[in-house]
C-alpha cells in the first residue's frame, strides 16, 4: 500500500460526494436536491476520471448531469402545474358549491 | 490498492444511503433520485475493481463498457419513472379532488 | 403545495430505526465481501488487448461495447427505444405553451451552441474508434443540443412532424439489426463482423446509434408523444 497525495485527493473526492448525495437526499426542497444531484454527477465524472475511465466521465457529465437534471426538472414543472391545476379546479368546485347554496 | 479499497467503500455507502432514502422518504420524485444515487453507487464499485494505478498494468475495459451500457439504461428508466410518477400523481390528485377530500391540506398540516 | 414537495421523513419513527438497523447490516456484510475480493486479479484487459488488432478500433472500450460485447450494446439501444415508446403510450406531449418570453440572449447563446454541439457530437462520434468517445457520448451531446432548443422553444420545434422523428429514432436500430443480420447471411454468427470490415461497419453503427440516441433522448425530455400524432390524423 502507497500513500501519497492522490490518496488526500482520494479521500476529498468521496468526502463530497457522500455529502453531496446526503443533501440530495436530505434536502427540505426537492428542487434543491435536483440541483444538487446535477453536481453530484460531475462530481461523479470527476471521479471516473480519477479512477481512468474516461469514456465514462465524457458519458456521465453529459447523460448524468446534463440530461437527468433537466428531465427530474422539467418533471417537477409538470408535477407543480398538476397541482396549480386541481387547485382551480378545488376552487370551481368550491365555487359550485356556493352558487348551489346560494340558489336554494 | 488502497483506491480501489475507498472507492468500492464509497460506492457502498452510497448504495445504502440511497437504499434508506428509497424506503424513508415519500415524494416520489425523491425516491428516483435515492435509485440515480443507488445506482452511481454499483458503478462506483464496478468501476473501482477494474482500477489499476499507473504503471500497474491496464484497466480492465469490460467493467467500463458495462458501466456506460448502466448509465444510458438508467437514464432511460429514469425518464421513463418520472413519467410515470407524474400520470399517478394526475391521477390519484384528480380522483381525490372529485371525491370532494381535501388531502393536500391535511398532509400539510401532518407533513 | 408547499408541503408536498417539502415533506421529509418524521425522525425517531421506530419503523424507520429498524429499517436503518437492516441497512446497515446489510452495508457490514457488503463491506466484508469487498475486504474479501480475490487480490491480484488481472481481469479481462490482457484478453481484450489480445484480440485489439481484429476489432478494427483502437480504443479498448469501443472495442467491448461494439464489438467483443456487441449484443448488450444492440439490446441497450432498443431498450431506449422501449423507454420512448413507453413514454409515448403514455402521454401526449404537453407542449409548454409560451409562458414566459424567451429572453434575446437565451436565443443567442442557443443559436450559438447549438450548431457547435453538434459539431462536437460529431467529434465525438469519430473520435471514438481512438481516443475516450463514441456513440453514447456523441448521442448525449446530441441530446443536449436538443433539450437546449426545446426550451429555448424555437419556432421550428412546435411544428417538427413525428414521421421524421420517428424514421430518427428507428434508424439506429435498424441499422444495427441490419448489420447484425448480414453477418448471419454472410455465413457467419450474430454481429461476428467480416475480417476488414469491422472498422467502418462499427462507424457506420455509432454514426446511426448517434442520431438515435440523440433524438431518443430529446424525445424522452419532452415527455410525450408528438401532438401531431400519424394515428391521431388518421382518426380526424
Amino acid at each position: 500500500m502507497t500513500y501519497n497525495i492522490l490518496t488526500l485527493f482520494d479521500i476529498i473526492l468521496i468526502t463530497t460526494l457522500l455529502l453531496l448525495a446526503w443533501e440530495v437526499l436530505s434536502s427540505e426542497n426537492i428542487f434543491t436536491g435536483v440541483v444538487l444531484f446535477i453536481s453530484f454527477g460531475l462530481v461523479m465524472a470527476l471521479a471516473w476520471v480519477r479512477m481512468r475511465a474516461p469514456d465514462v466521465a465524457l458519458a456521465e457529465a453529459a447523460l448524468g448531469a446534463g440530461l437527468t437534471g433537466p428531465l427530474f426538472l422539467s418533471a417537477l414543472r409538470r408535477m407543480e402545474r398538476i397541482h396549480k391545476d386541481e387547485r382551480r379546479l378545488d376552487m370551481d368546485e368550491e365555487r359550485s358549491d356556493i352558487d348551489e347554496k346560494s340558489d336554494k | 490498492m488502497i483506491t480501489n479499497t475507498l472507492y468500492s467503500l464509497c460506492g457502498l455507502v452510497l448504495f445504502a444511503m440511497g437504499l434508506f432514502a428509497l424506503f424513508a422518504c415519500s415524494h416520489l420524485l425523491r425516491k428516483i433520485l435515492a435509485v440515480n444515487i443507488m445506482s452511481a453507487g454499483v458503478f462506483l464499485v464496478l468501476v473501482a475493481a477494474a482500477y489499476r494505478p499507473l504503471g500497474a498494468g491496464e484497466v480492465d475495459p469490460v467493467p467500463h463498457a458495462m458501466v456506460l451500457t448502466g448509465i444510458v439504461v438508467s437514464v432511460s428508466v429514469t425518464a421513463l419513472a418520472l413519467i410515470l410518477a407524474c400520470r399517478v400523481q394526475e391521477t390519484s390528485n384528480l380522483s381525490i379532488s372529485r371525491n370532494g377530500l381535501k388531502v393536500n391540506d391535511e398532509e400539510g398540516s401532518g407533513g | 403545495m408547499k408541503s408536498r414537495i417539502n415533506n421529509r421523513p418524521k425522525r425517531h419513527d421506530p419503523l424507520l430505526l429498524l429499517l436503518l438497523l437492516l441497512i446497515i447490516i446489510l452495508a457490514t456484510l457488503l463491506v466484508k465481501v469487498i475486504y474479501n475480493l480475490p487480490v491480484g486479479i488481472t481481469g479481462l484487459g490482457e484478453e481484450v488487448a489480445s484480440f485489439q488488432q481484429r476489432s478494427g478500433v483502437v480504443s479498448p472500450v469501443t472495442a467491448v461495447l461494439l464489438n467483443f460485447r456487441s449484443y448488450d450494446t444492440l439490446l441497450e439501444v432498443m431498450v431506449l427505444l422501449l423507454a420512448v415508446i413507453g413514454v409515448w403510450s403514455l402521454t401526449k406531449a404537453p407542449f409548454p405553451r409560451k409562458t414566459i418570453k424567451t429572453s434575446p440572449v437565451q436565443l443567442a447563446v442557443v443559436r450559438l451552441l447549438a450548431p457547435l454541439m453538434c459539431l462536437v457530437a460529431v467529434y465525438l462520434v469519430w473520435q471514438g474508434s481512438h481516443l475516450a468517445g463514441g456513440a453514447f457520448q456523441g448521442g448525449a451531446v446530441l441530446g443536449g443540443a436538443g433539450v437546449l432548443m426545446l426550451v429555448a422553444e424555437l419556432p421550428m420545434f412546435q411544428q417538427i412532424s413525428s414521421r421524421p422523428l420517428r424514421i430518427g429514432l428507428l434508424l439506429g436500430p435498424i441499422v444495427f439489426l441490419g448489420v447484425a443480420l448480414l453477418c448471419i447471411v454472410n455465413g457467419g454468427e450474430l454481429l461476428a463482423y467480416p475480417q476488414g470490415w469491422a472498422g467502418s461497419l462499427l462507424l457506420l453503427i455509432e454514426s446511426a446509434c448517434a442520431v438515435s440516441i440523440g433524438l431518443a433522448l430529446s424525445a424522452l425530455f419532452v415527455g410525450g408523444r408528438p401532438v401531431d400524432d400519424l394515428l391521431e390524423k388518421k382518426k380526424s
